[in-house]
């Protein structure tokens, strides 16, 4: 399982910075997109996996019987989902606001306030 | 006023401020005073926290009263409550500033709340001691100036905007991943208790893959060497007011992220890391003088200088010696004061011309001769002239590096702060000294009658250049300031005892013995003192109670 799931991270690392690559502003986002979501899996596998273990210490004991699995890093990837989801839709009216006002999804023709 | 409530109000007071004046959407008059008033606010509790800070050496809160490393801690060392003053007196000079500058559309969607907003974000950054936490923090930090550098929806804005969020998404989601990886190879985010774990960890390579994944996330959103373009593609685009509060505090985030991260947990492999650190502050510094001389427009260049001068405040941090540790706080306080005002003058020559192109504007001399004196002193406090603040800051820090016999990064410094001082000589001689050009648009627009207006543009800029010669002047004082918290950083053991103050049962494996032991004997190995037993889970103390009574 764990490997699967290091697969699926190292895929969408790669495929996340391949949109990124591309001259469409349109793709940038949906690379970007790919690498927040490559970061919350990645957090996922790290914290260990534990098949259908709840963390719930039974009544009258004071730690868990058998291995739990980590809540913490599934709050740590609410949290972060929350917050790229939000940053993601500005983004996207950002990108829609800068294709209306410039008439422009090219990358390489964003240049007037480069150096 | 309790010490603990301190470290809260710096983050309580701006959300106070923001949440008041979303309900005052519809008045501009109003927004502006609830804006100004949250500002000497925040200065106000800010210059509390640092005067309790100079008393009790390190402030912690453990919000909710959970133990660390299980709750959420806030943790005021003298490098925060500095960062944390510096944020206020920023706050409060852009404030006013922005009263005369920031036009009533823009007031209407929201600008004050927005640097509220921001202001919460930078001073959480600064007093978390919680990994996540920071990445929280950052996010609102971030979000608030995706807004701000974009409010007003102008051409440039927009497309200095698409750089800006990009790479510091993609930062933030190298941070993340980060984050991840750490807390996979200790189990705890907390700082205090990853400083503790990293020092004993088994796998030296794991830490030092780790400290490259902070050092790009934090160098990114603090403009190092290689991940820097962002910042001169965006910082000039949007109002003045908005650049000079971004120049001021948003890359000093990343920087005292850069110094917590590695003074306090990746100490362990100094000879690489640190190495490395210093090379980057080297190639930081001469980039970023580079572009600066290239370009002719005073926020374009001012924006390179940025860039250049975190070269110096890593210079401090990679040479790792108390002197030039204090040096690069020193610097920061210097370029925080200096740079915000550099900005806030570039605005009103700005805004007397209607262009900030140098080859537009001139005879700034004649028709401003204050304004002349004014730049000029912060002018050469950047490059470095004596007596003013910058010539302490790179002194001490020129010393640090001729101690540890680094010769290289010291030429460096010093060939960077010649350059600095031409590239300033360039814009003193084109917009100041020489002859207004025949076709400038000399719109000398309504904004400089109003006698209000004229306060609200020099007052802040007064009292920011008397700031730095002050600096200049009282350099022993700021210096000891700076002494003392390089002296603490370079300690992680006070940080460590003070956030975990029962640090031995926390330990993993006392911690088993300790749960084993109670369920048949009293306990009979802890610390009988009552302060460290009232922070045992179970039994804290009613800080919030004492707090709110």
């Amino acid at each position: 399982m764990d490997i699967a799931l290091a697969v699926t991270v190292g895929g969408l690392y790669a495929a996340g910075i391949y949109m990124m690559l591309r001259r469409s502003v349109v793709k940038l986002l949906i690379g970007l997109g790919l690498l927040s979501h490559a970061a919350n899996l990645l957090i996922f596998t790290a914290g260990g996996i534990v098949r259908g273990r709840v963390p719930v210490v039974p009544t009258g004991q004071s730690q868990p019987i058998a291995e739990i699995a980590d809540p913490l890093p599934q709050a740590l990837i609410l949290t972060a989902i929350v917050i790229s989801f939000a940053v993601l839709a500005f983004a996207l009216v950002l990108i829609y606001r800068t294709y209306q006002t410039l008439g422009t999804d090219d990358l390489d023709q964003l240049k007037a306030t480069d150096t | 006023m309790n010490s603990q409530l301190a470290v809260i109000l710096p983050i309580a007071v701006p959300l106070a401020t923001m949440a008041i004046s979303l309900l005052a959407w519809k008045s501009i008059a109003a927004q502006k005073w609830i804006g100004c008033t949250g500002s000497v606010l925040l200065f106000v509790s800010a210059a509390a926290l640092m005067w309790l800070v100079d008393r009790d050496d390190i402030i912690v809160l453990q919000v909710g009263r959970w133990p660390a490393p299980f709750g959420i801690t806030l943790v005021a060392d003298r490098l925060s409550a500095i960062m944390v003053m510096l944020a206020g007196l920023v706050m409060l000079s852009v404030t006013v500033y922005s009263l005369a500058t920031i036009d009533d559309r823009r007031v209407d969607y929201g600008f004050f709340p927005l640097i509220h907003l921001l202001l919460m974000g930078v001073c959480g950054a600064f007093l978390t001691g919680d990994l996540f936490n920071l990445y929280v923090w950052f996010e609102v930090m971030l979000i608030a100036s995706f807004v701000l550098l974009t409010l007003g929806g102008e051409r440039g804005q927009l497309e200095g905007a698409i750089k800006y969020v990009a790479l510091n998404l993609i930062s933030s989601a190298a941070f993340l991943a980060a984050i991840g990886v750490i807390y996979a190879a200790t189990g705890t985010l907390n700082m205090a208790d990853l400083a503790v774990k990293l020092r004993s960890f088994p796998d030296e390579g794991i830490v030092t893959v780790l400290a490259m994944l902070f050092l790009i996330a934090f160098g990114t959103k603090a403009a190092v060497f290689p991940l820097f373009f962002w910042l001169p593609a965006s910082y000039h685009t949007p109002p003045v007011a908005v650049s000079a509060i971004f120049a001021g505090l948003l890359t000093k985030v990343g920087v005292y992220s850069l110094i917590r991260a590695f003074t306090l947990l990746f100490v362990t492999d100094l000879a690489f890391t640190h190495n490395l650190l210093l090379l980057i502050a080297g190639l930081t510094m001469v980039t970023g003088v580079f572009g600066a001389m290239a370009q002719s427009e005073i926020r374009r260049i001012l924006s390179f200088h940025i860039v250049s001068q975190i070269g110096y405040m890593l210079m401090g941090l990679a040479l790792f010696t108390p002197l030039a540790l204090a040096g690069s706080v020193f610097y920061i306080i210097h370029h925080i004061v200096v740079k915000t005002n550099l900005f806030l003058i570039g605005g009103i020559a700005e805004r007397r011309f209607g262009s900030g192109k140098l080859s537009d504007i001139g005879g700034l001399q004649q028709s401003m001769p204050v304004l002349a004196i004014l730049f000029f002193l912060s002018a050469m406090s950047l490059a470095g002239i004596p007596p003013l603040s910058g010539f302490f800051a790179k002194l001490t820090l020129i010393r640090g590096g001729l101690e540890t016999e680094r010769y290289a990064i010291v030429t460096a410094a010093l060939l960077v702060s010649l350059l600095t001082l031409f590239s300033m000589t360039k814009i003193w001689a084109e917009a100041f000294w020489k002859l207004a050009p025949e076709d400038a648009r000399s719109a000398s627009p309504a904004i400089f009658a109003s006698r209000h207006n004229r306060f609200a543009l020099f007052g802040p800029i007064v009292m920011l250049v008397s700031i730095t010669v002050g600096i200049g002047l009282l350099a022993g004082p700021v210096m000891k300031v700076s002494y003392a918290a390089a002296e603490q950083l370079l300690d992680p053991d006070t940080y460590v005892d003070a956030v975990l103050p029962d640090r031995l049962q926390i330990e993993p494996d006392r911690w088993q013995i300790e749960n084993d032991l109670t369920q048949h004997a009293p306990t009979t190995n802890r610390d009988p003192t009552p302060d460290r037993e009232s922070i045992a889970v179970g039994q804290m103390t009613p800080v919030l109670e004492e707090a709110f009574q």
